[in-house]
């Protein structure tokens, strides 16, 4: 065991200093890239438009309006500057439902994953840290959920428990956190061998202590990358159980359910189905052009 | 046999038990699921019911039960077409292979040669087109590309059948569809794989020993970014699954993923778990399958 890395245990604040350096380089090497700033702000229009919804919208996403219906996009030769992504077939206002269905998809999202990272997370550490009989356990329980198409599972608890945006929540946190468990555990087991967790077991830090002071920080940055690129994959979930019909319900517009409906009018309106899916994409698109460059700015190897 | 044989298989044993517990616990999961199955039914009707389904019993028991008859191929019968679920899903189990055995055949003729020259050129225009291709791939929910394709190729220019599974014609955009859902996928593994090996001493020395550069490319890289490309690819088969049962859907196609999708509609529970468990079970059977094949290719796992 090196001598040289005792200080860092002993002190546990000395690594500070240079962790925020990184951090910045970090942040620099980011906003130097144009495609993550692209997906940055992608991302915060999304987001400020679902917090806004109900100032900005131009119409309310339910009000029917029967001799509106099928009215297409404003550029259209029948089209209504009212209205400018059309109506869909009882005459609601297309743009006004797709910004109120960024509220559902983020909040899924970000929800989900929450309960996810809080799952794998925890598992992984008692997984790698403790190994023996519990690794054995956790890891026989993260082969049963990976055996599974995740959509296929969340797809059955969700009819289940009967569809409700609390439902689809859950149950897309709780079956997608093996991942999580996954990356961290193998990162605990290289930290585990290195010499400034060995240097504060030698100094009597407890157990605990040292897995929440000197291991979990040390999985930070893969877990933020992880859990950024996985908000993206949690709503193309929720998008997915919306459109096979066991989404949020249907009181509240979602671009899964939008997309659903528009299927059956594609022959007749082809912006029904069109711009809900392109806002889908954008969403995801720029998570993941923001999560990828994380990854790049966060990751010390490359 | 060998004993990492018998210590896998004992996992798996243990996995098919927990994959069984899991799809068990699908139909108890709301803790009445008589009550959901018939909510405005007479209690004389739910009894019925309860007891058909066995119901009254412990829950150990039941598990036991379902286990014991799951093993055998029997769910029970399906509500909705009252007859036994297991032929309903096997039937269409090979709707469901095809499509997804044509669609990677399809993403692999595309990823393999695409991912190969990326990274070889890396960092150059054709390695960053191919980069953001697969972004954009990945960040399109695979069941709004089949209605896009439908709106072009059967609205649009009417060239081909919106849905449906009886002739090639029908079969082409769902297999399109999901290839491009796998085709991002395995680009990136490919692209990665073959970047792992390329900057490998054995690779340097072809080079400077005046070994031609595709030849380089195709006999020492690839062969060895091979074995990593298999395990990735099987490991991500549950997920291919999945978009086959988006796809499926989405088009008509009758095979298990549209199924179970109809079934979970009509809260026909013998047909989601018969259909859940099948699927699970194929995931389980690749993923064994490429444990052993890692093994047998590589000798070094076997020692340890």
């Amino acid at each position: 065991m090196a001598i040289g890395s005792l200080p860092s245990a002993a002190m546990p604040y000395a690594d500070d200093l240079p962790r925020a350096t990184s951090g910045s380089r970090a942040w620099r090497k980011f906003a130097r890239n144009p495609t993550a700033v692209l997906g940055a702000l992608i991302l915060l229009s999304v987001v400020s438009a679902a917090l806004a919804a109900p100032w900005i919208t131009p119409h309310d996403p339910a009000t029917q309006s029967l001799i509106r219906r099928f009215t297409p996009p404003v550029w259209a030769p029948d089209g209504n500057a009212a209205y400018p992504l059309g109506t869909d077939q009882v005459g609601r206002d297309i743009l006004s439902r797709i910004i109120h269905g960024a509220r559902i998809s983020l909040l899924v999202g970000v929800l989900a994953v929450v309960i996810s990272v809080l799952v794998g997370v925890t598992l992984g550490l008692i997984s790698g840290f403790v190994g023996g009989r519990a690794d054995t356990v956790i890891m026989t329980v993260v082969d049963i959920t990976w055996s599974f198409p995740q959509i296929l599972l969340a797809l059955a608890f969700v009819a289940a428990l009967g569809p409700s945006l609390v439902t689809v929540i859950l149950v897309l946190g709780f079956t997608g956190w093996e991942r999580y468990a996954r990356v961290v555990r193998a990162e605990v087991l290289a930290l585990r061998e290195k010499d400034f967790i060995e240097a504060a077991r030698a100094m009597g830090v407890g157990s605990v202590r040292i897995l929440v002071r000197h291991v979990l920080p040390n999985t930070f940055s893969s877990i933020v990358v992880l859990s950024t690129l996985q908000v993206a994959q949690a709503i193309l979930q929720e998008a997915a159980l919306s459109f096979l019909g066991v989404g949020s319900g249907r009181t509240y517009p979602t671009w899964g359910q939008m997309i659903a409906l528009g299927r059956d009018f594609v022959s007749v309106a082809w912006w029904l189905p069109t711009f809900p899916g392109l806002a889908i994409l954008a969403t995801v698109l720029a998570i993941n052009l923001v999560g990828d460059r994380l990854r790049d700015a966060l990751d010390p190897r490359v | 046999m060998p004993a990492f044989v018998v210590r896998r298989l004992a996992r798996l044993l243990v996995v098919i038990v927990g994959v069984s517990l899991v799809t068990f616990a699908i139909l108890h999961a709301s803790g009445d699921p008589v009550a959901l199955i018939m909510p405005e039914a007479p209690e004389a009707d739910r009894a019925v019911l309860r007891q058909t389904l066995g119901l009254h019993d412990p829950l150990p028991v039941q598990f036991a039960r379902f286990v014991g008859r799951a093993l055998t191929g029997n769910f029970g019968n399906s509500f909705f077409h009252r007859t036994p679920a297991f032929p309903l899903v096997i039937e269409r189990m090979p709707t469901t292979l095809l499509l997804t055995a044509l669609s990677m055949t399809l993403a692999l003729a595309v990823a393999l040669p695409v991912g190969i020259y990326s990274a070889v050129k890396r960092g150059r225009a054709m390695d960053q087109l191919a980069t953001g291709t697969v972004f954009l791939g990945q960040s399109m929910p695979v069941f709004w590309t089949g209605i896009m394709l439908i709106l072009l190729f059967s609205v649009q220019w009417r060239l081909l059948p919106v849905s449906g599974w009886d002739s090639w014609a029908a079969v082409l955009l769902p297999t399109v569809t999901l290839s491009t859902f796998t085709a991002p996928l395995l680009l990136r593994i490919v692209r990665s794989s073959m970047l792992d090996v390329i900057g490998l001493d054995y690779v340097r020395t072809a080079r400077a020993k005046g070994v031609s550069e595709w030849l380089v490319i195709g006999r020492h890289a690839l062969k060895n970014a091979a074995l990593p490309l298999v395990t990735v690819t099987g490991l991500q088969f549950g997920l291919l699954l999945g978009g086959a049962v988006i796809t499926e859907t989405v088009f008509a196609v009758p095979g298990v993923g549209r199924l179970i999708v109809g079934a979970i509609r009509q809260l026909d529970f013998p047909v989601v778990q018969a259909g859940v468990f099948m699927l699970a079970m194929i995931v389980v059977s690749v993923n064994f399958a490429i444990d052993l094949l890692y093994v047998y290719l590589n000798p070094q796992i076997r020692i340890r």
